[in-house]
């Protein structure tokens, strides 16, 4: 580093003035857009991480769809589960008012006094039977699942004498105490007790907030009014699917099954759009530093061509070959880290602009990666022009 | 002149193929990239209703209880049954219409085969003046029908080939939804709006509707609704689709004759609301929207963030493809320094050495808008097949095309101006003292 000639090497950029300050706007440029882009794929690739707290890849929904209203739902939805929880290879079923990843959101107030008094606040709605907390393979951390008995059958009057609540919305009304056994208002003033506290319960589109508020109320549900969500050895999908397809018209033949999907399949087009977007963004940054390492062998394989006779009689001063290379590098170096120090600011003054469509600013830490990033680049894409150099010999500068 | 300004840059382009291979191939990615993008922001970002969106407006109330309440904000999307009939009755604007979504199990009169489930929509008699729906064969239904809870459907194109033939007029047949008969009285032509504006709760775009029904008959026969509904307090015995229930489920649209009728209607809003408020039906403080259904959109951020995030991107990858290609071309002008200098000697003016090498950038823009153009059209190929709503509406028009080319010559010449000017201005003689 000491022994680097800084000062001709400044000099010599003076002179071209207009092609060192194209390299460093490119670099600049070139920074700002991939230091951007790293970060949205990193939040992007966060994003498509994230856990529900069900048991993904062992759920299958199903859709009925009926040719005309049918007046008795719960008795036909009944002996449908009764039929559906006989099959091989079905571990447990129940029929949610909702599926993560289903497209609708249902959610409900919570109060913690009656008759909407008091602290309120917006919970994920899961509604289903006995079973559901199984099926959907929620880990409980405090208390039990519904019993039978608590499970409200459809009516005017019917209440949910229980209710079981995800850690953050037990955190949030009851901070620091059990929420075993507290009463919440959740329609109008009859309360529900918490029975249980599950571990993970996410909203039914997961990435928009992680930390949501979500429960399961006990309420039996109907092939009307919910979807049938089977826990199923993977395994036994494909079997599972026919076998449903099969019974439902057996039980009542005015139904028919419109939509067998796997809980995974459903995640998956879920986030269709953000690998997508991951793909792009990557795209993008590869093209981007493709074309900024193809204008620095360029521009510096000129550089090298202008400078031979220059080289020659500084290696036949006695110049090694490293001497020479380093020479180079350095160059490199000192234009890319100008680039980049241009390019911090456009860089956050591109996200700052970006914040307009809803983007946190970008963190530090990117700063230097980008910066790591875009030196390595430079060295890399210059260490052929100056390999070149480095072989020019001595005697080329005795022959002009 | 110009030809031989040509000849002389194909010549000067061919003894550095490399490196002019790399400029078109930067240039043509870049403007590829911006063209994807650009063709989908504009299909996007369009006028979703030409002439009429500024005469449609998209009415809100604030018809929800107090919890959580905080004055000043946004009121609901949608309407209750009972403000938006209540609405409908008062007749304000020149048309009127409520309307909500809904998922019918549809079949041909009498048949056996199973029914398919069609996305369809419950509105009333003005719904297709408003909205410049189009008819291929009879019409939508009167008032009277409305009235009557009249068993009359109005279906799309699609369903109507689909069912009875390709461009058959089936007026007058007959259709069982979900098991009650319905006789057909309008079959539209195809019809797409996007995005589809006048509801906005199952996502702006992909939602086909092919069945159009009175929302009275609907309602007689308890068909229910999908889309979005929002409940507060006891929504009684009667199911949350009631005329008393407390629930915000509908979409209510005016057509006014002119924007400037908007303030008067707007106040007529008002007093409805007041009037409510007095009554005790209405807990909020009086807080009406009438928006138009440009405005409409723009609130409620329609256009996909992605979307302008990636016309974005796309545009800073030109801008570092083109200052590429300016540092390549300069590089290239220095080393000809000398030819330049013997060119000059000769005779050539500035004016000759700068237009040549102007247009010597120009080809290189024009090879690289020509790539651009063929990896636009695969670009938005690309777009087609993706994952997103709206990846059917992704074409290429003439416009387009047209800014393609236009773009990426004037890049080009813009990144050549600096080579360009350089080149003029080497001095012959020092060049040949060189020499």
């Amino acid at each position: 580093m000491f022994n680097t000639p800084w000062m001709p090497i400044l000099r010599s950029l003076l002179r071209h003035r207009a092609l060192a300050l194209l390299i460093v706007v490119e670099v600049a440029l070139a920074f700002a857009i991939v230091a951007n882009a790293l970060h949205l794929i990193v939040r992007l690739a966060d994003d498509l991480r994230i856990e529900t707290g069900q048991a993904e890849a062992e759920l299958l929904t199903v859709e009925l769809r009926a040719m005309q209203r049918v007046e008795d739902a719960q008795p036909l939805s009944n002996e449908d589960l009764r039929r559906i929880r006989a099959l091989p290879g079905v571990r447990a079923a129940s029929i949610t008012s909702q599926v993560i990843y289903g497209g609708s959101s249902n959610s409900s107030g919570v109060h913690i006094a009656p008759n909407g008094a008091g602290q309120r606040l917006m919970a994920t709605t899961y509604r289903g039977d006995e079973h559901l907390l199984q099926t959907m393979g929620l880990k409980l951390i405090a208390g039990r699942g519904f019993k039978p008995e608590e499970v409200m059958m459809r009516g005017p009057d019917a209440s949910m004498p229980s209710i079981i609540i995800n850690r953050s919305m037990a955190e949030a009304l009851f901070k620091g105490q059990s929420a075993l056994g507290k009463p919440l208002y959740v329609y109008g003033d009859k309360p529900s007790t918490v029975v249980g506290v599950v571990e993970q319960l996410t909203r039914t589109s997961p990435k928009q907030r992680r930390d949501a508020h979500a429960m399961l109320l006990p309420a039996a549900e109907s092939y009307r009014s919910g979807k049938y969500l089977l826990r199923v050895d993977p395994a036994q999908h494909a079997a599972v699917a026919k076998a449903v397809e099969a019974l439902i018209p057996q039980v009542d033949n005015r139904r028919w099954v419109h939509q067998v999907r796997s809980v995974s399949d459903m995640r998956s087009d879920y986030y269709a759009k953000d690998r997508a977007m991951v793909g792009l963004l990557a795209g993008v940054c590869a093209a981007l530093l493709l074309v900024t390492a193809f204008g620095i062998v360029g521009l510096a394989s000129f550089w090298v061509e202008q400078r031979t006779r220059m080289i020659g009689i500084r290696r036949a001063l006695g110049a090694t070959q490293a001497q020479i290379t380093r020479y180079f590098q350095a160059e490199n170096a000192l234009l890319t880290g100008l680039g980049v120090l241009i390019g911090m600011a456009a860089a956050i003054a591109l996200s700052q602009w970006m914040r307009r469509d809803d983007l946190p600013m970008l963190p530090w830490p990117y700063l230097p990666i980008g910066a790591a990033l875009l030196l390595l680049l430079g060295q890399l894409a210059v260490l052929a022009p100056a390999r070149r150099a480095a072989r020019v010999p001595p005697a080329l500068a005795m022959r002009a | 002149m110009f030809l031989d300004h040509l000849r002389s840059a194909v010549r000067s382009l061919q003894r550095s193929p490399v490196l002019t291979v790399l400029m078109v191939l930067a240039l043509g990615l870049g403007i590829g990239a911006c063209m994807t993008t650009l063709t989908v922001y504009r299909v996007l970002a369009a006028d979703p209703i030409p002439g009429k969106s500024d005469v449609l407006f998209d009415v809100q109330l604030d018809a929800g209880d107090l919890a959580g309440y905080a004055p000043g904000q946004e009121p609901m999307y949608q309407l209750t049954r009972f403000d938006a009939e209540a609405l409908l009755r008062d007749k304000r604007g020149l048309r009127q219409s409520l309307a909500t979504g809904v998922d019918l199990p549809v079949q041909r009169a009498g048949s056996n085969e199973r029914p398919s489930v069609e996305p369809s929509r419950q509105t009333t008699t003005d719904f297709f003046a408003m909205f410049n729906v189009p008819f291929a064969h009879g019409s939508g239904w009167s008032p009277q029908h409305d009235a009557d809870q009249a068993r009359v459907v109005v279906i799309g194109a699609q369903l109507n080939d689909r069912l009875f033939g390709k461009g058959h007029n089936s007026v007058g047949q007959e259709l069982t939804l979900r098991g009650e008969r319905f006789r057909i009285i309008g079959v539209l032509r195809p019809w797409q709006l996007a995005p589809y504006f006048i509801d906005l709760t199952m996502g702006p775009y992909g939602r086909n509707e092919q069945l159009f029904l009175p929302f009275s008959t609907a309602m007689g026969l308890k068909f229910g609704s999908s889309g979005n509904m929002n409940c507060w307090g006891d929504v009684g015995a009667d199911g949350p689709g009631s005329l008393q229930a407390p629930c915000a489920w509908l979409q209510y649209w005016v057509e006014l004759k002119s924007p400037a009728e908007a303030p008067a209607f707007k106040q007529y809003l008002e007093r409805y609301s007041d009037a409510q408020r007095t009554n005790g039906r209405f807990e909020r403080a009086t807080n009406v929207r009438l928006r138009n259904a440009r405005e409409l959109l723009e609130f409620m951020q329609v256009l996909p963030p992605e979307v302008r995030l990636q016309t974005t991107l796309a545009f800073g990858f030109l801008l570092v493809c083109l200052v590429n290609m300016a540092g390549l071309q300069l590089a290239k002008t220095l080393r000809r320094s000398g030819e330049i200098g013997v060119r000059r000697a000769l005779g050539a003016s500035r004016g000759t050495v700068f237009t040549q090498f102007l247009v010597e950038a120009g080809l290189v823009g024009a090879l690289g808008a020509l790539l651009g153009l063929l990896l636009s059209q695969f670009g938005l190929w690309l777009v087609r097949q993706g994952p997103s709503e709206y990846a059917k509406l992704a074409q290429m028009d003439g416009g387009i095309l047209l800014l393609t080319l236009g773009t990426g010559l004037l890049a080009s010449l813009v990144a050549g101006l600096l080579p360009a000017w350089r080149a003029a201005c080497v001095n012959p003689a020092l060049q040949l003292k060189v020499q």
